[in-house]
């Protein structure tokens, strides 16, 4: 008797009215929180916020629309891959840091390459002079891809390269690589970054225009559909995006429709879209607001999924599914009191994991400062393993459905994704929207809202506006790298050209023009170049004089 | 008499793409009155010294992040003096070590700014490095 007195008394009262009058006039930190990127965020989530049909929007796990994981087991049955990214110096040198990572249970490899090479241009180039093998490392012919791998079983590791404009002249250097170790290249697994549309968007190391490049790309779905299966033809990347600048939700939209512009261009190629889409992957940027990234992840699945299937009319379920690579944000990191770093990256690492990426690379404490040395990538490689070792958060999928907070973040970028897929189509595809400027308007927006609201102290961030410390702090050791190595890489290259059949390497360099000229596969001539020895400048040249160069709107 | 803009060259020399920061500084000081001339990226020191020269700015300001600025910093500062453009305050910013700041500062570099460096910080730097120096040139301001 007396409970259910109790019970309606409460029930009278309403406990979101006691609730809100609680807070309404009560003292808060600040008088409006957002998210990382600045969207509103409400005090409390409940079920109207997070509206869904779990059968719909969810599923299950490696089922469409895949929100929740693209395998049924996820990692109860095999962990992320953990994969540093690492180059510097010459190819002898970043073998050495490989040899090390794998060593200490790494599990895939993942190659950084200097400016020049990102470029197309060779060590020797007067406008690669004092950039040889400071952010990456040089690579300017099959040469130099066989010391990379030296020693490293080509047909067992998988391997990632970060490269796009050149991505067709050095995925085939590696091709001809493995197959001088003796692997043919049906076994060579791995991921050729390949995505020019966010160079000239974000990152912006590029050779030729869209056209030709988009071109190549299409080349290269084409080629290793039928001679290097497993192998990942592009890493759609919206890192580059975020870390230019962009909200979560910009590199959300701007990936994904970057993205849907490659699988038009394959089909207008006349590739089968269930041929090429399941080698398509992904790129994405694990940032500090940890509710919204997991969500940002959530949403990028879902959204591939149905556009896969309901607007490209791909059959096969694996062209639906969106696989990842996630590297922590290295914006976040500070040059001020660094050993800091540390924690920003674990804090990010685990929004990864918990947002069922594949792939994953924790950034080095000392990477504002320099490249990382081995005992900084040594801690970064190690929060992976404590996170997947020591946490037991790997064993439930996808444990953040269900979450008021987290399903309604999911429904808003998903929301907001599509908001820009409209104006995208609205200024003419994403390449007009590219030439014209209108994305990287957008992205340097949203930095400098980010920057003035760090100065205005609005967004806080530790050792830079709050909990400074007076002083320089601590030294920290800082990997530099020999003038030595561009020497080096001179005598390298003045070597090989003398002691390769030159007439060989010019007709290569030939039929590469002539391929220019028509619809030939120019993956399938870059092979056959890299084995005659002609050099990534080389080649990059004969596309120079072809198709142009790429030159960026000007939006300041 | 109108009253004097600071005319500033924001550079990206060499073939870094990071140009999140030059792009957010140029329009942080164009937001504080000044002239801001930003070349784009993929710049040789060549090229960045003539349009220095063509826009006849009293400011450079470099943006680098990929290491190269020992080779590429002491390059510009000749070409700038090739066109009788020594005059011109120079400054820059990127990741860039406290040695290698100092080095570049006794060849010239007024000063060098690191990262995690407030925007305004930077402007109100310029702005009095440059009343400075009109103060004893005699320039009105």
């Amino acid at each position: 008797m007396s409970d259910t007195r109790i019970k309606s008394n409460v029930r009278a009262l309403d406990p979101r009215a006691v609730w809100e009058s609680a807070c309404a006039g009560a003292e808060t930190r600040e008088s409006s929180f957002t998210t990382l990127s600045g969207a509103p965020l409400a005090p409390l989530y409940g079920p109207a916020d997070a509206a869904l049909d779990p059968e719909r929007d969810l599923g299950y796990p490696g089922q469409f629309p895949f929100t929740r994981g693209v395998h049924p087991t996820m990692y109860r049955g095999r962990l992320w891959t953990m994969r540093q990214f690492a180059g510097f110096g010459s190819a002898q040198q970043t073998n050495e840091r490989f040899k090390f990572l794998l060593a200490h249970g790494q599990t895939g490899l993942s190659t950084a390459f200097d400016f020049p090479t990102l470029m197309g241009y060779d060590s020797d180039h007067e406008r690669s002079e004092g950039e040889v093998g400071q952010v990456g490392v040089a690579i300017s012919s099959l040469a130099d891809m066989e010391t990379l791998f030296d020693g490293i079983p080509m047909g067992e590791v998988s391997t990632s390269m970060t490269i796009n404009g050149p991505a067709p002249i050095l995925l085939a250097f590696y091709i001809a690589a493995g197959e001088n170790q003796g692997v043919d290249a049906k076994q060579l697994r791995g991921t050729v970054q390949n995505d020019i549309l966010k160079e000239y968007q974000a990152q912006h190391a590029w050779i030729v225009p869209a056209e030709p490049a988009l071109r190549m790309i299409t080349d290269v779905f084409g080629y290793c559909a039928r001679k290097v299966p497993q192998w990942n033809t592009v890493s759609i990347s919206g890192y580059h995006i975020r870390e230019a600048g962009s909200t979560a939700a910009q590199e959300l939209a701007f990936t994904l429709a970057n993205g849907m512009e490659y699988v038009r261009r394959g089909i207008a190629a006349g590739l089968d879209i269930d041929q090429f889409a399941p080698r398509l992957s992904f790129f994405f940027d694990a940032h500090l607001d940890f509710f919204e990234e997991v969500a940002k992840f959530r949403a990028a699945r879902r959204i591939w999924a149905r556009k896969m299937r309901d607007v490209f009319g791909a059959k096969d379920p694996k062209s639906w599914m969106l696989r990842f690579h996630t590297q922590t944000a290295g914006v976040s990191l500070t040059a001020q009191q660094p050993e800091n770093n540390i924690v920003r990256t674990a804090l990010e690492a685990f929004s990864a994991v918990l947002g069922g990426t594949q792939s994953l690379h924790t950034n080095s404490m000392d990477e504002t400062l320099a490249l990382p040395t081995e005992k900084a990538v040594k801690i970064a490689l190690r929060t992976q393993q404590i996170i997947a070792e020591e946490t037991e958060v790997a064993h439930v999928i996808d444990p953040l459905a269900g979450s008021y907070f987290v399903e309604a973040q999911t429904n808003r970028l998903e929301q907001e994704a599509e908001r820009y897929f409209a104006e995208i189509e609205k200024r003419g595809g994403v390449v007009a929207a590219t030439e014209s400027g209108y994305i990287q308007r957008e992205i340097h927006r949203s930095a400098l809202a980010y920057q003035l609201a760090v100065e205005r102290g609005e967004k806080k961030v530790v050792g830079v506006n709050t909990y400074v410390e007076e002083g320089d702090g601590p030294e920290i050791e800082i990997l530099r790298i020999d003038p030595e190595v561009e020497r080096d890489q001179h005598a390298r290259l003045a070597k090989l050209r003398k002691s390769r059949d030159a007439k060989k390497a010019q007709s290569e360099l030939d039929a590469i023009r002539a391929a220019c000229r028509t619809n030939e596969n120019l993956l399938e001539r870059f092979v056959s170049a890299a084995h005659a020895y002609c050099t990534l400048g080389e080649i990059a040249d004969v596309l120079r004089a072809e198709f142009g160069e790429y030159e960026e709107p000007k939006i300041l | 008499m109108t009253e004097r803009k600071i005319r500033v060259l924001v550079g990206k020399p060499g073939l870094d793409g990071h140009d999140r920061g030059a792009k957010t500084i140029a329009a942080v000081l164009r937001d504080h009155g000044m002239e801001v001339i930003y070349t784009g990226l993929h710049q040789t020191p060549d090229m960045i010294a003539e349009t220095a020269l063509q826009e006849d700015v009293d400011v450079v300001g470099l943006s680098i992040l990929s290491g190269a600025h020992m080779t590429l910093f002491p390059r510009i500062k000749k070409e700038l003096e090739k066109r009788g453009m020594g005059h011109v305050l120079l400054t820059g910013g990127g990741i860039i070590s406290k040695e290698d700041m100092q080095t570049l500062h006794e060849q010239g570099f007024a000063r060098l700014f690191g990262p995690g460096t407030p925007t305004e910080e930077i402007a109100t730097w310029i702005v009095a490095e440059m009343k400075k120096r009109w103060a004893n040139e005699g320039v009105q301001r």
